[in-house]
């Protein structure tokens, strides 16, 4: 595989290059009847993929004297806001959100800071341990989750850390970092050395070649894994459930699930409430996911 | 919510920067002492760098490993929390031996791991492969329809897993409403053992295959025209081209994808058990099982061991996977 596809510009030249067309891009060589088709397949896959959104706005909108209905239409009759209203002003939904913005930028930024360094280490020199140290932080990622869970407790209860946000950071930041460092140094991999020796030889440490010209370079890189570090931290649901016992400190996971269990029919609140914390995180995935694709190759795929 | 809350939470974070900063500077500065003043190694750069995550990995990781690899071999349960006994290897054996919950044993969970692990790879590889296909070409409405596909992925999985569960629901649920219009009766998603696992399947794939599809996408555009163009003066057909020449460029994309994927569809924690609100046994995969056994019946020393075998089967699927293609071996450069 060429270097082209690990980084985001070089994916973008990939693509204008292949407007030229040839089989599978020509659309000049379909015929009518296979474009038809080609169209319904997709057509209904974007149905299957946007059915149960469209089913979310449609109950968020019911008016509360008909939540259970039957109704299937996108738009329900007397569709009103008032769930909206109700959850944001009624419930802890706002407490629950910001509980977990609080905790999913601290991991973000922890997380990077010690990934970035770590993989500088694995990407550019050799020392003992090094071979061993990769294939441990492989190893990290067969891990069964529920693995942990009971030590992990036991360690935040003995240093104070339960019920804090605290606890949250390191414990969601650490458990980051292994997939971190093989991203990050995959893409290191693709910056050449000799950028580094240049500034060398003009009199830079070799610290200061690191963070001057190696971290500037890996800007996308960098990004990408702020961006997955930020996603699983503000999806972590497990971690919150046995280190968050106090409802003044659940994250948006826990109180929407326990929402959904405590008023097992109030569904326009529960669509509502996902609505509100879902539309931020799709808009800045979609706006991101090329870059996100090629973080995950440039990992595990080299040359 | 108030003022207090945000600076209390400010203040906190803010300290636990800090203080981690100062674990840090006092860590680094000991090893500068010690690789640089003491013993006089070439390698103090690398080993300084790597301390910070190795000193966290150590603490948050290695040390819950060891301490769960202690726990394996005793009877420690919520009764016995305080002074567990030393019991050797009976944890192990009544992993194989005994039901690991309360009717399942170890055999069935794994063949339900594998059942689910099985169909789930290969319907995201071969759905992510034909999407990919059909959207890789010029076409009108290209970008709307990768926009609206890729949607499964981008929603956090425990919404989708909540509206997923209330759209299964027995009465009022839209997917036994839709049945309804062709006549087929009410299906009990979330309470029959064979549906329910149906039902987790089904969505476990719609989640799944955005990232399939794009990943598979992203490959696809870096295989450069001109082999499909020399094909063609060849006379090949497309489907000969597909063979010869998107199959073996894209392995270098699939093989770690095809890895990635299996292990964490293996390790799958949030869909069996939020589509599973009956705690139906026959729906549980492996992991689910450990985590019910740890937390809701308190086996600590049984789940332990549990977890050890499930870690272990891993394990040697990975390593005989990466052998057996070769890939990952540039990383080690």
């Amino acid at each position: 595989m060429s270097n082209a596809f690990q980084s985001p510009a070089g994916a973008a030249r990939v693509v204008k290059k292949n407007r030229r067309g040839n089989i599978f891009m020509g659309g000049r060589e379909d015929k009518p009847l296979k474009r038809l088709v080609i169209h319904l397949a997709l057509v209904v896959a974007a149905i299957i993929a946007f059915f149960p959104i469209m089913r979310v706005f449609s109950v968020a909108l019911r008016p509360s004297n008909s939540i259970l209905s039957t109704d299937l239409s996108p738009i329900p009759a007397g569709a009103t806001f008032s769930a909206f209203e109700h959850v944001l002003t009624e419930t802890d939904l706002p407490l629950w959100l910001f509980n977990s913005l609080v905790i999913t930028i601290g991991t973000s930024i922890v997380g990077l800071i010690i990934a970035a360094t770590g993989a500088y280490a694995f990407s550019r020199f050799k020392f003992p341990g090094r071979g061993v140290g990769l294939t441990l932080l492989l190893a990290t990622q067969l891990i069964p989750a529920a693995m942990l869970l009971v030590p992990l407790y036991i360690l935040a209860v003995n240093f104070h850390l339960a019920n804090s946000y605290v606890g949250m950071v390191i414990g969601l930041s650490v458990t980051s970092v292994p997939f971190s460092i093989w991203i990050l140094k995959g893409y290191y991999d693709t910056v050449p050395i000799e950028l580094e020796e240049a500034a060398r030889i003009d009199g830079c440490s070799q610290l200061s070649a690191f963070y001057r010209v190696l971290l500037p370079l890996s800007t996308p890189a960098l990004a990408i894994v702020f961006l997955f570090n930020f996603l699983a931290a503000w999806n972590d649901y497990f971690l919150a459930r046995i280190l968050l016992s106090k409802d003044t400190m659940w994250t948006w996971t826990l109180g929407l699930s326990r929402f959904q269990a405590q008023f097992q029919t109030q569904w326009n609140d529960l669509a509502a409430s996902s609505i509100i914390i879902a539309v931020p995180v799709v808009l800045l995935f979609l706006y991101s996911s090329k870059w996100l694709v090629s973080g995950v190759t440039a990992g595990g795929v080299k040359g | 919510m108030s003022t207090a809350v945000i600076w209390n939470a400010i203040g906190q974070v803010g300290l636990t920067l800090v203080v981690i900063a100062v674990i840090v500077a006092v860590l680094e500065v000991g090893l500068y002492l010690l690789l640089v003043k003491t013993l006089k190694t070439k390698h103090a750069i690398p080993i300084m760098l790597v301390a910070p995550a190795a000193l966290g990995l150590a603490v948050l990781i290695v040390w819950p490993l060891i301490w769960e690899l202690r726990i394996s071999f005793t009877n420690m349960s919520l009764k016995n929390f305080k002074d567990p006994q030393f019991v050797g290897f009976a944890n192990y054996i009544a992993v194989f031996t005994e039901p690991v919950l309360k009717l399942t044993t170890f055999w069935q969970l794994l063949a339900q791991t594998i059942i689910w692990t099985v169909i789930n790879v290969t319907c995201h590889v071969g759905f992510g492969m034909a999407l990919a296909l059909l959207l890789h070409r010029k076409m009108r409405g290209k970008g709307i329809y990768r926009a609206l596909i890729i949607l499964p992925w981008a929603i956090p999985q425990i919404i989708a897993l909540l509206v997923w569960r209330t759209e299964f629901s027995f009465e009022y649920g839209s997917v036994n409403q839709m049945l309804g219009f062709f006549g087929i009766s009410p299906i009990p998603w979330l309470s029959d053992p064979f549906w329910n696992f149906a039902a987790m399947i089904f969505v476990n794939v719609w989640l799944g295959i955005p990232f399939m599809m794009v990943l598979i996408l992203g490959g696809l555009q870096s295989i450069s025209p001109e082999f499909y163009e020399a094909a063609e003066i060849d006379g090949a057909s497309s489907r000969q081209s597909f063979r010869a020449i998107t199959m073996p460029l894209l392995r270098p994309v699939l093989t770690p994808a095809i890895i990635l994927g299996t292990v964490w569809t293996f390790n799958n924690i949030n869909v069996p058990f939020f589509m599973n609100p009956n705690e139906l046994e026959t729906s549980d995969i492996l992991v689910t099982a450990v985590f019910r056994q740890a937390f809701q019946y308190n086996r600590y020393g049984d789940a332990a061991a549990f977890a050890f075998i499930i870690f272990l089967i891993l394990l040697a699927f990975t390593v005989f996977y990466i052998q057996k293609t070769g890939s990952l071996k540039g990383a080690y450069e």
